[in-house]
């Protein structure tokens, strides 16, 4: 049984959807990401389950209950935000007490939560200081302990690592992960940026225009996307125009000079799909020339120019010599790295 | 590196604010100390004045009790008119603040408008309103049968404060509205969020972060309403005078300038200690919120 389940959920703002037919089904403990570019409606969303928003159609439950009936002061939701809304005029103590004074915890057991809050986020110490004497990092951290301390039945997270610095946000990706998993608590965030996306969720929910595109494990979207829009979106991606050819036989698949056996059941102009780390350079295959030839430390990046239009090869930088820029090469990869969209059924 | 360009470069901020500082002793600062220098000259009816060094407005002031009364009753009445805008003015700027859009500027401008028209244009409006039997709230009142005698409001305190407080308003809205601006907009949901209540969000989200502004707008309430000449004299007149009547009276009626020039400096000088002090006051107790 699901745990917070949302059923064909929609929102209209006047005549424009900004969410429409939204369903999900989210387990207990789970990890899900809201990805998707700015305004594909994720934030709509999350602000729905908080209550701030109430959806056009549809219904959210928690525990089979519909939080529609639920006053968003009732729900009992943790949320970070992303500017964390912390309250200028308390202290950090304060600002994670908060949350406790309003559920009329006795004082003891407020400071005994409070301290323990601060502490597993790291700012024993703190208790003290205003926000506003805080760095970013440290103010996320209030935010995460102010949400957390109220045991929350879902946590929600509207893109709260977005204003750290790319090493802070690293290190608080880690630490988030670490913190969900000890507590267990449900958690969903809204994020734009894919490798956080990847990196904190079990299960990531891709949206574009107020759409699901694809709602999968980071493995499944990344390896076996469902639309080019989410192969687009999620990592680089070559896209080569192909044919499968049924008049041969076998029948072939062929983009360019490249071709492999013929998936079954497809024939027709077909869209071929590849991720730049699978693509070798071999002695057969797509024939192209490389553009440039970037060095990024642990990896090389090509940029060619194939007989089926520009194309992106990444290499593990294992000490192999590599092609230079200039050099003509042929580009090749498994059939089963490809992933194969459009055609007809044949 | 040389030395010149450092002597320069030193010199021309001050080349720079020249002229506007010229301005401002021209017509502040000499005036100012003018006026200072004449409290303490002698006037006689017949003599007029006599440029020396006397006490005797300063004495005249201290020791009279009417003196007093004035002082008091300007600073009871600017008490009362800053603690009516910000009684109005704070939620006024709350409510606005929360409007959409376009109901938000059309909002603005008729909380505004009234600075653009004439204080005394204004404050004769409440005269017609309530000024005596021919005042047109009072007659339709008394025609209707709800009172027998007008509503007392001109030459009343009530009257004043309420026509100050109609005229300062704009600045104590203002004044909490830009304190509003400063909140982050999701700090309602944040505390939602967590549990609270609208009435709880306003009194412990809500008004302690606006707090700032609604002292900075009283400030600036308090000393234009203790200053404030237009409205008092005109609800007011010769019957129930402030000090800045008193002194504009002293100075034109019974030109006692040396006199007239005392109550206005002390005037100044209270509203001075008054202003500086609370501001003081505020800025220590809110360091957290304001920076």
């Amino acid at each position: 049984m699901a745990f917070l389940e949302l059923d064909r959920v929609a929102k209209q703002f006047g005549a424009q959807t900004v969410v429409d037919d939204f369903s999900l089904a989210v387990g207990k403990g789970e990890f899900i990401s809201f990805l998707g570019p700015s305004g594909c409606g994720k934030t709509t969303t999350l602000q729905m389950i908080a209550g701030f928003l109430d959806p056009t159609r549809g219904a959210i439950r928690l525990e089979d209950k519909d939080l529609a009936a639920i006053h968003p002061a009732k729900r009992g939701l943790g949320i970070v935000f992303q500017s964390y809304a912390l309250f200028p005029h308390m202290t950090a103590a304060e600002n994670v007490a908060f949350g406790l004074e309003m559920r009329n915890v006795s004082r003891a057991e407020r400071a005994e939560r409070v301290r323990a809050a601060l502490a597993m986020v790291g700012l024993a110490g703190y208790e003290d200081r205003h926000p506003r004497r805080m760095s970013g990092g440290q103010q996320q951290r209030v935010a995460l302990a102010r949400a957390l301390v109220i045991k929350p039945s879902v946590l929600l997270l509207d893109e709260p690592l977005s204003n750290l610095d790319a090493k802070l946000r690293e290190e608080m990706q880690i630490e988030l992960r670490q913190i969900q998993r000890t507590i267990g608590t449900t958690t969903i965030l809204v994020t734009h940026d894919q490798n956080e996306a990847m990196s904190l969720s079990d299960r990531i929910v891709v949206m574009s225009q107020g759409k699901i595109e694809q709602i999968g494990t980071p493995q499944e979207t990344y390896e076996k996307p469902a639309s080019a829009f989410v192969s687009q979106f999620l990592g680089k991606t070559n896209d080569f125009a192909g044919t499968i050819d049924r008049t041969a036989t076998p029948a072939r698949l062929v983009a360019g000079s490249w071709n492999a056996p013929a998936p079954a059941g497809l024939s027709g102009p077909v869209t071929v799909s590849i991720r730049p780390e699978r693509i070798g350079f071999g002695d057969v295959g797509l024939s192209a020339k490389i553009v440039t030839r970037i060095f990024q430390g642990n990896h090389w990046l090509f940029q060619c120019d194939s007989e089926c239009g520009p194309a992106i090869v990444i290499r593990q930088n294992d000490g192999k010599t590599q092609p230079v820029e200039g050099e003509t090469v042929r580009l090749a990869w498994r059939p089963e790295d490809m992933s194969v969209r459009g055609g007809v059924s044949a | 590196m040389s030395t010149a360009a450092d002597e320069r470069n030193a010199r021309a901020p001050w080349a720079l604010t020249a002229p506007a500082l010229m301005l401002f002793v021209g017509v502040l600062l000499i005036p100012l100390a003018m006026t200072v220098m004449l409290s303490f000259h002698d006037w006689g009816q017949y003599k007029g004045i006599e440029p020396v060094f006397i006490l005797k407005n300063w004495h005249e002031i201290a020791t009279d009790p009417y003196y007093a009364e004035m002082f008091w009753r300007t600073f009871r009445i600017a008490i009362l008119t800053t603690l009516l805008t910000a009684l109005l003015g704070a939620p006024e700027a709350y409510i606005l603040n929360r409007m959409s859009g376009r109901w938000k500027s059309i909002f603005l401008l008729v909380i505004l408008g009234p600075l653009l028209i004439s204080v005394v244009a204004r404050t004769l409006g409440w005269a017609l309103l309530f000024g005596g039997s021919n005042g047109l709230v009072n007659k339709l009142l008394m025609s209707a049968g709800v009172i027998r005698s007008p509503i007392p409001f001109m030459f009343t305190e009530t009257g004043m404060v309420v026509a100050l407080a109609h005229v300062m308003m704009p600045f104590m809205v203002l004044s909490v509205w830009a304190a509003l601006q400063r909140l982050d907009p999701q700090i309602e949901n944040a505390a939602m969020s967590l549990g609270a209540g609208p009435i709880t969000i306003i009194r412990r989200i809500i008004m302690p972060q606006i707090m700032p502004g609604v002292l900075s707008g009283a400030i600036i309430v308090f000393s234009l309403s203790a200053s404030a000449f237009a409205t008092p004299a005109i609800i007011g007149g010769r019957r129930l005078k402030v000090a800045a009547t008193l002194a504009y009276d002293e100075f034109l009626n019974t030109l006692n300038w040396p006199l007239g020039a005392a109550v206005a400096t002390l005037l100044l000088v209270a509203l001075v200690l008054i202003v500086v002090g609370s501001n003081a006051l505020i800025e220590r107790r809110y360091a957290e919120v304001f920076r």
